[in-house]
């Protein structure tokens, strides 16, 4: 499965350069109709937060650093070039020129230093403030001590340099994230607490107009600064409709992406159905979906309990119960990910081991302890099979289905929910760097009441691996780098075992033969769920 | 009269404040933690605390109460957490397509109960009878998910005589609306049945009979505006639980309407809308009473306002 998504990758990156070389590129004209079940609720870059918003905020605004479309491959976008200093801790981005805001007026650096300062003010209440911890002065201004972040410095109007505190080698990656986008202040000044609904970028579509709960259409911008793209001249996206309904539409040809996905229900109908198949596409998601042990509570706080949990979980008939839409999880980290070792074969299914393994702990098999899953289908099936596995080999868990709030709250405390199942709460990166998947839940910094590391666990030597690698910013660093965390994620963490990953979710989504491009922009890594800015309209070629 | 009106408005505003607080101390006493949601997952402890203070999360129950009612008084619902825009825009950009639906079920529900109620009565236990009672008990006890479904696929995809789901053109109104009409209509039908039974017994009906005057004219005449008075009453009640939105079938059909609202908002913990959304549909069910109480009588002259 690894390999077919790198196959596809890697045809899309020859299709990408063969547009270069030939200037084959889509000719520009046609719509497309895209559904989604819930409401769009801000298009504000620094809040904007769900899987509808995601990819029309990558859309309509554009920042400094972007990726190469449909791959995780970083790419300048408004910069036109950066330089980092030698001690890793200044950033300098030359910026493209005569870039400019929807509404007409040319795009600075003061907007890029506006729009940083906006998302850490802790006024805008954004969700993403913490991304940009590592620039110089984040602390005072988090803290409201400070009303602009010291570390950004605008040097002329087309070049900011940006200083850290410390070292940071997933730097980069944070100001390609949507939270970075460029806003202009006088569109923020003007519409204030609403400016989420009056949505003005750089980027290559604007919003025409949009009827809450209903409909957004998204027009082509014109003096878009990537001349050629975006190649559709109309997006309109339809709110409300149930997956299955949406389904049916696009069966009939009156929409032309599923926002959402196929659902699971009609999964199996569509895969059997040879000319309904054709249109589906299928992709990795960079999750992971596992099963935390809290290292801090009986039984899990041996090692080898949670390396028998690892061995006597069947992870190939979890996957079944899903209709095979994941594949098998060694690694905390996920396929596509820099540092994911292909070749790891973690701990295989061995139920004989596992008791082994029990009996050398002096495992106790009258004990029982508190399985916590999320209760919105399919999850407490799978945490069903996953108790007879565990069952198999002696262990007795109790299945406590609760509402997502409780399991995170539980989470965090260190003598609650032992063992939790993460599925419909699984990490999904938001940023394709491994560091997302150590701090925030595998870090001694998360370990904490409220954190995200349900198993509390925290390993010092594998923290100072951690930090060693996120100093590593030099470009020729970069492969020493991801060998680092691979190294951290497999033989280090996987040999303590705080987590039994299971699976990492396969996307699918379907979309009408109208609309074309490489898979791989319908399952976009970064421009989640769809690249808009990179298919196109066959009718208008 | 005009004092029944006005005591009957007090009492609705009694129940609209105890409303408030019930769903207030409820909301408030849900495990999960609205901040949390507007925060992320990547957030601080210290992002969520300022968050929490900005909001006035942080204050105590009664005084978190108090603003919302200061703000209720100056006709201000509050501001959606997630959407950061005011609860009463949303509300009121849903309204439209809440009152079109209402509207449409509500015509549609009549139309098919009265009439197979009518017929069922007239009827009585014929063939005819066992049918129609067999239909509306279909249309009562059938999910709306399975009847949406079956109509959008059969009406829709197959077809193709309306468009599969969406909203603006009446075309698209009349798959929902008989969705819920057809569900509707085995209450109505019920009722209308047992309520002409009941009055076809009556004296007055035979009187009329035995006058010699047409059987339409007793029926129309007599029959059925005597019948039809605890529908009237129904009515009332049904505005009110169309008014707080039909969660389902506004899925199904993708129509904008406040349920949807509702349900998006209960999923993420956006308290504002759900305050709202609550208010708004109690406020539709006292007014929805209300307004029954006051049309009976004019249908009905017997029946006088105290």
């Amino acid at each position: 499965m690894y390999r077919h998504l790198m196959t596809g990758v890697a045809v899309a990156a020859l299709l990408l350069g063969a547009t270069g070389a030939f200037a084959d590129q889509p000719k520009q004209g046609g719509s497309m109709i895209v559904t989604y079940k819930d409401d769009v609720s801000t298009l504000d870059p620094a809040i904007g937060y769900d899987w509808q918003n995601w990819s029309m905020i990558k859309s309509l605004y554009s920042r400094l650093m972007d990726y190469k479309p449909g791959t995780t491959e970083l790419t300048p976008d408004l910069a036109e070039s950066y330089s980092i200093s030698s001690d890793g801790l200044t950033y300098t981005f030359k910026l493209r020129q005569g870039v400019k805001f929807h509404n007409g007026r040319v795009m600075t650096a003061d907007d890029v230093a506006y729009s940083y300062n906006r998302a850490v003010d802790p006024k805008t209440q954004s969700p993403g403030q913490g991304f940009f911890k590592a620039i110089a002065g984040y602390d005072d201004m988090a803290a409201g001590k400070a009303t602009s972040l010291s570390g950004v410095k605008v040097i002329d109007p087309n070049t900011i340099a940006i200083t850290l505190s410390k070292p940071d080698a997933t730097f980069l990656q944070v100001v390609a994230l949507n939270f970075a986008s460029v806003v202009a202040k006088e569109d923020v000044a003007q519409y204030g607490a609403d400016y989420g609904h009056h949505p003005d970028g750089t980027g290559a579509f604007y919003v025409d107009h949009w009827t809450l709960g209903q409909e957004l259409e998204f027009k082509r911008n014109p003096d878009y600064y990537v001349k050629g793209t975006p190649y559709l001249d109309e997006i309109d996206f339809k709110i409300g409709a149930e997956p299955l309904t949406a389904l049916l539409q696009l069966q009939k040809g009156q929409v032309d992406i599923l926002g959402d996905g196929i659902p699971p229900a009609k999964f199996l109908e569509v895969m059997n159905d040879p000319e309904q198949k054709k249109l589906v596409v299928q992709g990795a998601q960079l999750e992971t979906s596992y099963l935390t042990m809290k290292t801090t509570m009986k039984p899990f706080d041996n090692v080898k309990v949670r390396q028998a949990v690892n061995m006597a979980i069947n992870k190939d008939r979890i996957i079944k119960i899903i209709n095979g839409r994941a594949v098998p999880a060694t690694q905390p980290l996920p396929p596509g990910m820099p540092g994911y070792d292909k070749d790891f074969k973690g701990y295989a299914y061995d139920p004989a081991k596992a008791q082994e393994l029990l009996k050398e702990a002096n495992y106790d098999t009258s004990q029982s302890f508190d399985l916590y899953v999320y209760n919105t289908d399919p999850n407490p099936r799978i945490a069903q099979a996953i108790q007879q596995d565990l069952a198999a080999v002696g262990m007795k868990a109790n299945i406590k289905s609760l509402d997502q709030a409780n399991i995170i709250a539980a989470g965090g405390e260190p003598d609650q929910a032992p063992m939790i199942w993460s599925g419909g709460m699984g990490w999904i990166a938001d940023f394709p760097d491994p560091s997302d998947f150590y701090g925030p839940i595998l870090g001694c910094s998360s370990a904490v009441k409220g954190g995200w590391n349900w198993a509390l666990y925290c390993n010092k030597t594998v923290e100072a691996e951690a930090a060693k690698a996120d100093a590593m910013v030099a470009p020729d660093q970069q492969q020493a780098r991801a060998d680092l965390w691979k190294k951290i994620f497999t033989v280090d963490i996987m040999a303590d075992a705080p987590w039994a990953p299971v699976f990492h979710e396969e996307r699918y989504t379907m979309h009408t033969a109208r609309i074309a491009g490489a898979d791989n922009l319908f399952v976009d890594p970064v421009h989640i769920p769809v690249n808009y800015n990179a298919v196109y309209a066959t009718d208008a070629q | 009269m005009p004092l029944y009106i006005v005591r009957r408005l007090l009492q609705s505003l009694l129940i609209l404040f105890g409303i408030t607080v019930v769903t207030f101390i409820l909301l408030y006493l849900l495990p999960a933690d609205p901040v949390r949601q507007i925060a992320g997952r990547s957030a601080t402890a210290a992002t969520v605390e300022s968050i929490r203070h900005q909001l006035g999360l942080d204050l105590p129950l009664y005084q978190q109460y108090g603003r919302y009612l200061w703000g209720l008084l100056h006709g201000d619902l509050g501001r959606s957490y997630l959407q950061k825009t005011d609860v009463a825009t949303l509300i009121w950009s849903r309204l439209p397509a809440t009152l079109l639906l209402m509207v449409g079920a509500i015509a549609c529900e009549l139309a098919l109960g009265l009439t197979m109620g009518l017929f069922a009565a007239l009827k009585r236990g014929s063939a005819l009878d066992q049918g129609l009672m067999l239909i509306s008990f279909v249309g009562v006890s059938a999910p709306q998910f399975v009847v949406g479904i079956l109509l959008l696929y059969v009406f829709a995809v197959q077809l193709g005589w309306f468009p599969i789901g969406g909203y603006g053109h009446f075309s698209n109104l009349v798959l929902p609306a008989l969705t819920l009409g057809f569900l509707g209509a085995g209450w109505y039908s019920r009722m209308m049945r047992s309520s002409m039974i009941d009055v076809l017994r009556q004296d007055y009906v035979r009187t009329a009979r035995s006058k010699g005057l047409s059987r339409a004219r007793v029926l129309f005449g007599h029959a059925v505006p005597n019948a039809i008075l605890p529908i009237v009453a129904m009515i009332g009640i049904d505005i009110g639980v169309f008014m707080s939105g039909i969660v389902v079938v506004e899925s199904v059909f993708g129509w904008p309407g406040i349920g949807q609202l509702a349900w998006q908002a209960i999923q993420r913990v956006d308290i504002p809308i759900i305050m709202g959304v609550t208010l708004i549909s109690a406020l539709a069910i006292v007014l929805g009473n209300l307004l029954a109480d006051l049309v009976t009588p004019l249908i009905d002259p017997r029946i006088k306002l105290q």
